[in-house]
């Protein structure tokens, strides 16, 4: 199936990812390139065969339903990326990350 | 000494010919020379090394060394190593310092081995060849004009240029065969679930696997006795007994050491394709295997061809997912100027991610949106399948299966960098062992001459059954003990 523009720019929204229309125009002839490799699946019949989801046949180990973790709040708001906008200050208020208001 | 193997090291650290400290200068003095070429290492801490070298003297002194005490190793930055820089490759995390260890970082530390430093890498291993690298391209020791493979390119060099004693890098395609392969070292992609994946940037969860990047199996064997086993902090990691993946190597010594062993050649593997100069490599070293008395049979894995379009929807499906934690909002990188909570997205993944990793993800998002799920992602399962049984079939003609780890020598720098499917290309050998979630080995075979330049190494590859590990190591070592290809060092001066 042929991508145009407007499928690059909805998955790329979809992804949460902006992009130029020149960034979408040389994205739409690589991805095109990719799924036409992809296409060579379609040549196969698969019916009646069980999809493989994971390289192991595994069962979820169940664990004791104990606490394990530690809080680490503070190590992890090291890595706070800084707050933006003319602000070089780390995105961490009151032990919480900063991000802009989305509910009025 | 930079070329000692890590059993060598061992004993001359425990006689105390020499200290670790002394050691792990040796190779912070070749680092230094000779990193600000080939850019193997993206983050360096000399005062952290030094330290964990002066403990595992104390340790030494001490009398509760472990073979691998004092040792300094490389980790590829995909690792977390607390304290430590640690990138994934990518501008997104280029200021993220981890907080924690991975499961395989402990596990050397616990063994008392020094962290020389990161390792340069694809981003977010997503790549063949180092360039997609925020923190610029590696270069192959052998030949600067070349790439070293990836993604765990960095590691590699490190290896080949004696910039570390051993490496760890990651398999998800290849990741670790295919450089190996291009520096002409030693490397092990272990079965799916015998490395814990704790701590372990994730790129494609189902198909991710950590392994040994070494100059020789005996090297690597050593590695995985550290790096393998049971960690209840990765839900896919397995519960299986502890094992010495030594124990097949340390048989005593016979004219014919493999006896008896049956090695199946799959004709896909020499189809159209492969280079004529590496085929003929490959044929070599299979004449060596059967004087060590291997006997030889022909298979089929009639769906290799299957594996990349099916990689490329599966991997692509996976990356997407797990990329979706980077979204400026508690680490990794976040734009400099947003208005609102999906500008701050949609900014900050556009700027923090490189091209490839943003068509991998795009890729991803669309064979998984509404009305292609069974067109691609189910399609795509169906026939990981029948890859997999291609191995169970195959596997019941012969004990390990051979070919080459990559369809030619390490290519220029540039080279393939605009077409991202010649790129994937690099890896059709190597895709089908990750979805089927078997062992796989490059080990190096020889050099072949490249058409416009020098003589550059060739990987033969070994594939094994599942948890055939210590097998396949012996199978390489047994080769390693008639030739001497893992011991040829590039000239750094003249690469």
């Amino acid at each position: 199936m042929a991508l145009s523009i407007e499928d690059i720019k909805k998955i790329a929204h979809l992804a949460r990812i902006e992009v130029s229309e020149s960034e979408a125009t040389a994205t739409l002839s690589k991805l095109t390139g990719i799924l036409g490799l992809i296409e060579q699946m379609q040549a196969v019949d698969t019916t009646g065969i069980v999809p493989m989801s994971h390289a192991q046949e595994l069962h979820q180990r169940l664990r004791d339903d104990v606490v394990t973790k530690t809080n680490q709040r503070e190590a992890f708001q090291k890595n706070a990326p800084m707050l933006g906008n003319g602000s070089t200050q780390p995105a961490v208020a009151g032990g919480l990350y900063l991000v802009p208001k989305v509910i009025e | 000494m930079i070329n000692s193997s890590l059993k060598q090291l061992a004993s001359m650290l425990q006689a105390k010919k020499i200290s670790s400290v002394e050691l792990t200068q040796s190779f912070l003095t070749r680092i230094t020379q000779y990193n600000p070429s080939i850019n193997a290492y993206i983050a360096l801490d000399e005062a952290k090394t030094l330290a964990q070298a002066k403990a595992a003297d104390a340790r030494i002194a001490a009398g509760h060394a472990t073979v691998l005490t004092g040792i300094p190793l490389a980790q590829k930055d995909i690792f977390c190593a607390q304290g430590w820089q640690t990138t994934c490759g990518s501008k997104m995390l280029a200021n993220f310092i981890a907080p924690y260890d991975a499961h395989v970082i402990t596990q050397f530390d616990q063994a008392g081995a020094v962290n020389l430093g990161k390792t340069n890498m694809d981003e977010f291993a997503m790549g063949s060849s180092n360039e997609t690298s925020y923190f610029g391209g590696v270069k192959n020791p052998w030949s600067f004009d070349h790439v070293p493979g990836g993604s765990s390119g960095g590691s590699a060099a490190a290896v080949a240029a004696r910039l570390c004693a051993a490496a760890t890098g990651t398999d998800t395609g290849g990741s670790i065969r295919q450089p190996a392969s291009l520096c002409g070292l030693t490397g092990l992609k272990p079965s799916y679930g015998v490395v814990s994946r704790y701590g372990m940037i994730a790129f494609a969860s189902s198909l991710d696997q950590a392994g040994p990047m070494a100059k020789s199996a005996e090297d690597c064997a050593l590695m995985m006795n550290v790096m393998a086993g049971f960690d209840e902090r990765d839900s896919t990691s397995l519960q299986r007994d502890k094992e010495d993946y030594s124990r097949e190597l340390n048989k005593p010594q016979t004219d014919q050491p493999l006896l008896g062993l049956k090695i199946g050649l799959p004709k896909e593997f020499f189809a159209e394709g492969l280079d004529a100069s590496v085929a003929q490599v490959i044929t070599v070293a299979i004449d060596v295997y059967k004087k060590l008395g291997a006997q030889i049979v022909d298979i089929s894995l009639p769906n290799t061809g299957l594996s990349i379009p099916v990689y490329y929807v599966l991997a692509p499906a996976e990356a997407s997912s797990n990329l979706s934690r980077y979204d400026g909002v508690r680490y990794g990188h976040r734009a400099a100027e947003y208005t609102d909570l999906n500008d701050m997205y949609n900014k900050s993944r556009a700027e923090g991610f490189g091209a490839e990793v943003k068509r991998r993800i795009l890729i991803g998002t669309y064979v998984l949106s509404a009305g292609y799920y069974d067109a691609y992602y189910l399609k795509a399962q169906q026939i990981r399948r029948l890859i997999a049984q291609d191995f169970i079939e195959a596997f019941k003609q012969c004990d390990v299966i051979m070919g080459p780890a990559a369809p030619s020598t390490a290519f220029k720098a540039g080279e393939k960098v605009d077409d991202p499917v010649a790129m994937y290309l690099q890896d059709i050998y190597t895709i089908s062992t990750n979805l089927a979630g078997l062992p796989g080995m490059s080990l190096p075979a020889g050099f072949a001459q490249a058409k416009d330049g020098p003589a550059l190494p060739v990987g033969l590859q070994i594939i094994g059954n599942y948890f055939d590990e210590a097998r396949m190591l012996n199978v390489a070592h047994q080769y390693q003990q008639v030739t001497d290809w893992h011991q040829q060092m590039p000239d750094l001066k003249r690469a």
